[in-house]
């Protein structure tokens, strides 16, 4: 029983959550590399475009919240991803279009395309600040756990319960079917295939007379497609602040570069590795361990690696050391 | 000598804007501003010397902004000696532990061949280090913090002069670089900047969580000033006659005693602020243009035809028997301690030392902004830059909230959309920069002033 107790302790408090945060990291990450495989740039502006899409679903839930519309027990936020999906993509298309394309013409180095991308995120940031304001917003509305600790206790009679949020049942569910789509388009369609042979090669791939314009076109708008949902899931599990989703973009990005840039899978991978990592180092294991130990060696100090507040610090010495010892990444960063 | 007239062009607009400022708002803005342009100028500079001159990409510039201004906290405070007592012995004991890890660690690497088993053997000892580490300093830590935590629990400083901070932070800078440098320059452009980013942001999360080390979020206030306090020069006689003196005209318009009075104590307080704010700008100006020399010197130097050759191509330049690797590192270091100097002042300058204030995007991509608006490779662009986009990240908000009132004052006062653009005029700035930056980028790639090849 003791043991039961404490397998439920250290799945409710470190593998649900780093599931949940590992797939938004995992969903920015997929976003980092694409833009890193097919438009060969470090992208800086990449939190504050995921904060972007994710200002127009938060707009949208309101006004839909006014209206009367809703999903019931789901979160009205869900219906309106694809609205916010399409005027993300507009934008990446317009700063594309006026920005990006340029650069790309005159095949400028990536250090440029860098610092570029920092003046998208400080245009970005302003725009973000100027429509929505930096405050911190909820917008979830709907059931708000699957499961609750006290209702998982009366069922099974443990003393340890496992809630579940239905922010992070959510999260998981729709990175797992947006994963799965986009790697089945990337790897069994025509287009998909033409967009990986741009990343490999850029000239051959002209040459099989693949449309260069029509490359960049889609990956746009899987980027933004990726940004919107994973941006909508963060703020619906946590909650929708610009000034945090700048800062999300320092483990995204490092979860792209252990998975392997320019690798989506690895970067997949990367999203939860990181995840994992950060909360499995700061979390206390003193419940844990006083379940499993008899009673009269249970533990005094709280037995913590690190403290939560070096969460990012984690994260950020993995990414070092990675870059150190392979800067290919853990699962080789083959470009697409 | 064309391109001079363009320097002096563009630096006489700019003093010109500032005397605006003081004109229309008030000299106090003006030299809080000027001082702030000298601040960046001195960050800058740093910036330039690597991005322009050797061409490093460092987005680390606020991990050693943070770290000169923790020197500053580390020198000038005075030392908390009940904090010693009680926690000093365990501190010490774990900066000893600290170095017997990376001799340790040192010592398998150079021992033992390449294999599984030495990353394996140095992997624990990092790991058993750490603990041990923790073990160490929990409770050390712990008694420090619990000395008067309202007011210091924290080691305190040396209790030296606060000017001894500046170079103390630039060395410390420089030495935090020769670590990151030995570590991270072999990477790519786009991953260095990546990699000095994350670096950066470790090390402001170092110093804002261990409070006893500089009390953390809880902020250091009341730091030692190179110049004098206002509170002094108020009562101080030599400082109202000479207050007296230039506003005498003014005051022999007043007739009554009392008023008269009034309006001199008046004139004292906001002197008394304006001459304080002139001592740190004579202090800051003196940074400025030493280094302005020497970083001049050195560009037109051999050392600095190796760097920019080193820069422009790095085969060729390996292929001429140039040690790019160890130059690099060096370059990287030396601008990396100017970037100290410069956190180092803006501290003292400030009064108080606020960990929580350590951003990126106020203190690595405006730095960068700067260089690249200013001028890459040229030190005085770089220096024009800090200037230039000081100014409009300070004054963007006042000038974006009168264009605002023009442009909406046909709207009635209570106009929804009115009063959002007004409440959200202090975010125009970051508009502001990101377009500038743009338009630079796509018009005048080479910045305000371009860099200036001699022929010899």
């Amino acid at each position: 029983m003791d043991f039961l107790n404490a397998i439920i302790v250290l799945f409710n408090f470190t593998v649900i959550p780093a599931l949940a945060y590992g797939s938004q990291l995992a969903l920015g990450a997929i976003f980092v590399t694409l833009i890193y495989a097919v438009l060969r740039f470090a992208n800086f502006a990449t939190g504050d475009m995921m904060s972007f899409g994710t200002m127009f679903a938060v707009i949208l839930t309101y006004y839909f919240q006014s209206l009367g519309f809703g999903l019931g027990f789901l979160p009205t936020a869900l219906l309106t991803i694809p609205f916010a999906i399409l005027m993300m993509i507009l934008y990446m298309l317009i700063i594309d279009k006026f920005v990006f394309s340029y650069y790309r013409v005159k095949k400028s180095p990536p250090v440029q395309f860098a610092m570029v991308s920092v003046g998208v995120m400080f245009v970005t940031q302003a725009l973000i600040r100027i429509i929505i304001g930096p405050s911190d917003r909820r917008f979830l509305d709907g059931e708000k756990f699957i499961i609750k600790a006290t209702e998982f206790k009366e069922m099974t009679g443990l003393a340890e319960g496992i809630t579940l949020k239905s922010t992070q049942a959510i999260t998981i569910i729709v990175t797992l079917i947006v994963v799965s789509i986009m790697f089945w388009f990337l790897n069994r369609t025509k287009t998909g295939t033409s967009m990986r042979a741009y990343s490999d090669n850029e000239d051959l791939a002209l040459l099989s007379g693949i449309d260069p314009k029509r490359v960049v076109l889609i990956t746009w708008v899987i980027a933004g497609i990726l940004a919107t949902i994973g941006g909508v899931l963060y703020g619906l599990d946590k909650s929708y602040r610009p000034f945090v989703y700048f800062n999300n973009m320092l483990p995204i990005f490092a979860a792209a570069i252990v998975g392997g840039i320019g690798n989506p899978f690895g970067a997949f991978l990367g999203g939860y590795v990181i995840a994992f990592a950060e909360i499995f180092v700061t979390y206390a294991y003193k419940r844990f361990i006083s379940y499993l130990l008899p009673e009269h060696l249970e533990p005094d100090s709280l037995l913590q690696l690190l403290s939560t507040d070096y969460k990012f610090a984690v994260s950020f010495s993995i990414l070092v050391i990675v870059l150190l010892i392979r800067p290919s990444g853990i699962f080789k960063g083959k470009v697409i | 000598m064309r391109n001079y007239k363009n320097v002096i062009a563009a630096y006489s607009i700019m003093i010109f804007l500032i005397i605006l400022v003081g004109i229309f708002q008030s000299w106090s803005i003006a030299l809080t501003i000027l001082n702030y342009c000298l601040i960046s100028a001195v960050m800058t500079i740093g910036a330039n010397i690597q991005w322009g001159y050797a061409g490093l990409i460092n987005f680390g510039i606020m991990g050693y902004t943070a770290l000169g201004g923790l020197a500053v906290v580390l020198v000038s405070v005075e030392p908390v000696k009940k904090a010693w007592q009680v926690g000093g012995l365990n501190i010490l004991a774990c900066i000893w532990i600290i170095v017997a890890i990376i001799f340790v660690v040192k010592f398998i690497l150079n021992r033992f061949d390449k294999s599984k088993l030495r990353n394996y053997s140095v992997a624990s000892v990092i790991l058993g280090g750490i603990i041990l580490l923790r073990v160490t300093a929990a409770p050390g830590i712990e008694a420090i913090e619990s000395v008067d935590p309202a007011k210091t629990g924290f080691l305190g400083g040396m209790g030296l002069p606060v000017l001894f901070s500046w170079i103390f932070g630039a060395l410390l800078a420089g030495g935090l670089a020769f670590v990151i440098g030995k570590i991270a320059l072999g990477l790519r452009a786009d991953y260095l900047a990546i990699a000095t980013l994350l670096i950066a942001e470790i090390i402001v999360s170092i110093i804002k969580h261990e409070e006893w080390l500089a009390r953390g979020v809880k902020n250091v206030i009341g730091l030692k000033r190179p110049a004098p306090y206002e509170i002094d020069l108020q009562t101080s006689e030599w400082f109202i006659n000479l207050v007296t003196k230039f506003n005498s005209s003014k005051l022999n318009l007043i007739n009554s005693i009392s008023d008269k009075q009034e309006a001199l104590n008046q004139m004292v307080i906001d002197a008394s602020s304006v001459y304080v704010k002139l001592c740190f700008t004579g202090l800051f100006l003196t940074v400025v243009i030493i280094l302005l020399i020497v970083t001049q010197k050195a560009l037109y130097s051999p050392w600095g035809r190796k760097m920019r050759a080193i820069r422009d191509n790095e085969e060729a330049a390996s292929a001429m028997g140039k040690n790019i690797v160890k130059e690099h590192l060096l370059i990287f270091i030396l601008g990396s301690a100017i970037v100290g100097l410069a956190g180092a002042m803006m501290v003292t300058n400030d009064g108080l030392f606020t960990p929580g204030s350590y951003r990126p995007m106020r203190y690595t991509f405006v730095i960068w902004v700067m260089v690249i608006v200013g001028g890459t490779g040229n030190n005085f662009g770089a220096i024009l830059g800090g200037f230039v986009v000081w100014f409009l990240w300070v004054e963007a908000a006042p000038i974006a909230l009168f264009l605002i009132n023009l442009f909406t004052s046909h709207l009635p006062e209570t106009n929804a959309v009115r009063v959002h653009l007004i409440e959200s005029a202090p975010y125009f700035r970051f508009l502001v920069i990101g377009i500038g930056l743009l338009l630079i980028m796509r018009y005048r790639p080479q910045g305000i002033i371009p860099e200036k090849i001699i022929k010899q």
